[in-house]
């Protein structure tokens, strides 16, 4: 089974990706049991299917509105936010809105290219999992500390100015 | 001076420990070239024409004679002994290894400096008024917002990755001398008529291609909201801003492509989200980081035996008269003075100074100045708080160091970036062509009586010496490999911001300073009793200037 890091550990990755075949309708295209991550357009065209399942996260993409999924935040169980190329940091502002505006409170996980050295970043964006691809996981983990104190405020945590003393 | 806690500390070692683990992996070949490269910016690390370039931060442009020796220290360690002051008030080192880079990080850091965000697509250092604190014109002091600024941008986590570079000015006087109007965001800081203390926000000026003036989105943020507009004016950018084409891709494109009115309207959406939230300064907070910037213990003389005694002086040593007028302005406390120290003689590139003068110039803040100074964006350096009957005492010393040529705020104190002979992205040189001009208009008197002119020179398009906003602006080109010279005239910086036009068609090199003489006489035969070059270039238009500058020679 593939690894992921997940809230600081190395784990188990027990979710897989659902891809569309390209003559695949969206509508009609059947998400077998199991957890699987279903891209967003999926998941809209078949929203109401899929919302009664428990074992549905949602793939979303850089250029996605993350206003569609308004209704989703508070039952939907894992969210992955792919990077296109790790230079284009919308994702942090992203992460950032969904924990804090949307309240979303299950897993949310950066997918595609983002970097090692991005991972304290993204965690203090509100990511708590991260599917690194061909890095020594155990290796990129301790990356997650490189700046342990902070001045501004992270998705769980006020600004040093609250904590200062 | 702000003055680091246990909390600051702890937070820049943490980044120096990161980037050495990162520069060792990259050494070691475990790191990507393409991914070290934005991790190395963000650190201050170029890789320039002949060698890195290291670039540190000087905040808003406060730095104490500890750090100036560091500096020193480290040029003479791990450089080729000399620095250059940039326009935006920070230090660059033109030649040091990297695989020193993390050792020369660690040093600074042990005297409260850094380089973090100093290049890259990220928030840059925070600039302002060189006369912060001690300005006769100003309303508040901005650095403790600016230091306030400083700890929220520094390391910040949702805006690492920017569509392109931000840079953030706070004004906080009558006179605007931190160029608030073409940044990203330029504040400007007052009391309100309730007698509340707030900022004006303009977002989207800037300089390079597409020159624009800041627009006024809020007419009055309160202080405690500072942190929270900021996060919002930065995430509406972060998730906006085009990412398709560099050019395009600085937050003055958004605001002008969405109109300002419906670019703050999104920020204002989200900053009413967010605005009770805990980025809310606390005045706990404010007041500390004004505890920072309180006032030195000035003394106090006998006033008039001081002015007499330096009239007397002045009558007897026209050096020193010429000094005084120029390099010498008037401090908010009458018995004080503030001494700009003049980075452009000639024959050196502006903005340039040794390791020795630096020394030096520790030792003067030390002694003349409560041990702190100040670099500006015309490159040079300020003693701020010098006590008047220490002034000839102290031209006498910044003389014999190479400081004292009495040229501030004229032709010859030139804004000059580093160009073609350091920069990779450079059009053309920009040196040669500030010390030709600096050699054939060398006559004092003759500067004098031209008065106040702002002369600025980028190499490119980039506008580092923010050409665009210099009464006489050049702009280096490249014409199918060739350098050449573009000639704009007519900017301002200041409170009435505006952008220089071109002349006309590019010159060679060895032609500037001959253009620059035809420019400078159709000023003079034109000017009205007491005018500065801009008037008169606004009263009487390009043409003239146009005219004679491109007329056919018989
Ligand atoms: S203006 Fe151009 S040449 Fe000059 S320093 Fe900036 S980027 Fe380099």
């Amino acid at each position: 089974m593939p690894k992921i890091i997940k809230d600081g550990q190395v784990v188990d990755d027990s979710w897989q990706l659902f891809e569309l075949s390209e003559d695949s309708e969206l509508a009609n295209a059947a998400v077998p049991t199991g957890q699987w991550i279903v891209p967003l357009q999926l998941w809209l065209a078949q929203r109401d299917k899929l919302k009664a399942r428990s074992d549905i996260g949602i793939q979303i993409g850089i250029d996605d509105d993350i206003e569609l999924l308004a209704d989703d935040y508070d039952s939907v169980p894992l969210l992955a936010f792919d990077f296109p190329v790790f230079m284009d940091g919308r994702g942090f502002s992203a992460a950032f809105l969904i924990r804090d505006r949307f309240a979303f409170k299950g897993e949310l996980r950066a997918s595609g290219a983002f970097i090692r050295d991005q991972l304290c970043y993204l965690q203090r964006c509100g990511f708590n999992a991260f599917a690194l691809s061909a890095e020594d996981l155990e290796a990129a983990k301790d990356s997650l500390s490189d700046l342990q104190e902070a001045y501004q405020a992270s998705a769980d945590k006020a600004p040093l100015f609250r904590r200062r003393g | 001076m702000y003055i680091y806690d246990q909390h600051d500390h702890s937070i820049l070692q943490q980044r120096v420990e990161q980037f050495r683990q990162q520069t060792e992996r990259y050494l070691a070949g475990d790191l990507a070239e393409e991914a070290f490269l934005p991790l190395r910016l963000q650190n201050g690390l170029y890789v320039q024409r002949l060698a890195p370039m290291l670039r540190v931060n000087v905040p808003y442009g406060m730095i104490n004679s500890t750090q100036l020796r560091r500096v020193a220290r480290v040029a003479r360690d791990y450089d080729k002994g000399y620095v250059h002051i940039s326009t935006r008030q920070n230090i660059q080192f033109n030649w040091p290894d990297l695989a020193d880079v993390p050792a020369i990080l660690a040093e600074l850091a042990e005297v409260e400096m850094h380089a973090t965000q100093s290049s890259g697509n990220c928030i840059r250092n925070t600039t302002a008024d060189q006369f912060a604190g001690i300005a006769e014109d100003e309303l508040l002091d901005p650095r403790p917002y600016c230091e306030i600024i400083r700890q929220w941008s520094t390391l910040h986590p949702e805006f690492a990755f920017l569509p392109r570079k931000f840079k953030i000015a706070v004004n906080a006087a009558k006179e605007d001398r931190a160029a608030s109007q073409v940044h990203d965001i330029g504040l400007d800081l007052y009391q309100n008529e309730a007698g509340e203390t707030g900022f004006r926000v303009r977002v989207g000026g800037g300089l390079g291609r597409t020159p624009l003036v800041g627009s006024v989105v809020r007419e009055f943020l309160p202080e405690q909201e500072l942190l929270s507009y900021l996060d919002a004016v930065l995430r509406v950018y972060n998730q906006k801003g085009r990412r398709d084409n560099k050019y395009k891709a600085r937050i003055k494109i958004l605001v002008k492509a969405m109109g300002p009115g419906a670019f703050a309207e999104l920020v204002e959406a989200e900053w009413e989200r967010i605005r009770e939230g805990y980025t809310r300064l606390t005045q706990d907070e404010i007041d500390r980081a004004k505890s920072f910037f309180t006032e030195p213990a000035y003394s106090s003389f006998d006033t008039v035996a001081v002015d007499n005694s330096i009239s007397e002086l002045r009558a007897e040593h026209t050096a020193f008269d010429k000094w005084l007028t120029r390099n010498v302005r008037q401090h908010k406390k009458a018995d004080y003075a503030s001494v700009t120290l003049s980075l452009k003689p000639t024959g050196v590139a502006p903005g340039d100074v040794t390791e020795k003068q630096l020394e030096i110039i520790a030792d003067l803040a030390d002694e003349y100045s409560f041990g702190e100074a100040r670099t500006t964006h015309e490159q040079n350096i300020v003693l701020g708080d010098v006590a008047k009957d220490k002034l000839f005492e102290l031209w006498q010393k910044a003389k014999a160091a190479g400081f004292a040529t009495p040229n501030i705020g004229t032709l010859t104190d030139i804004i000059c970036c580093p160009g073609g002979d350091y920069c990779s992205l450079a059009n053309a040189k920009s040196i040669p062509i500030a010390e030709a001009i600096q050699r054939r208009f060398a006559d004092m008197d003759y500067l004098y009586d031209l008065g106040d002119l702002d002369l600025n020179i980028s190499g490119c398009m980039n506008a580092c010496a923010h050409h665009h906003v210099g009464h006489i602006g050049i702009l280096g080109v490249d014409k199918k490999g060739e350098e050449f010279y573009q000639v704009q005239l007519g900017g301002n910086a200041g409170n009435d911001t505006k952008l220089g036009k071109v002349l006309g068609p590019a010159f060679d090199a060895d032609d500037i300073p001959s253009v620059l003489e035809k420019i400078l006489n159709i000023f003079v035969d034109n000017r009205h009793e007491g005018e500065e070059f801009l008037q008169t270039y606004e009263r009487i238009g390009m043409a003239p200037f146009k005219e004679r500058v491109y007329a056919k020679d018989h």
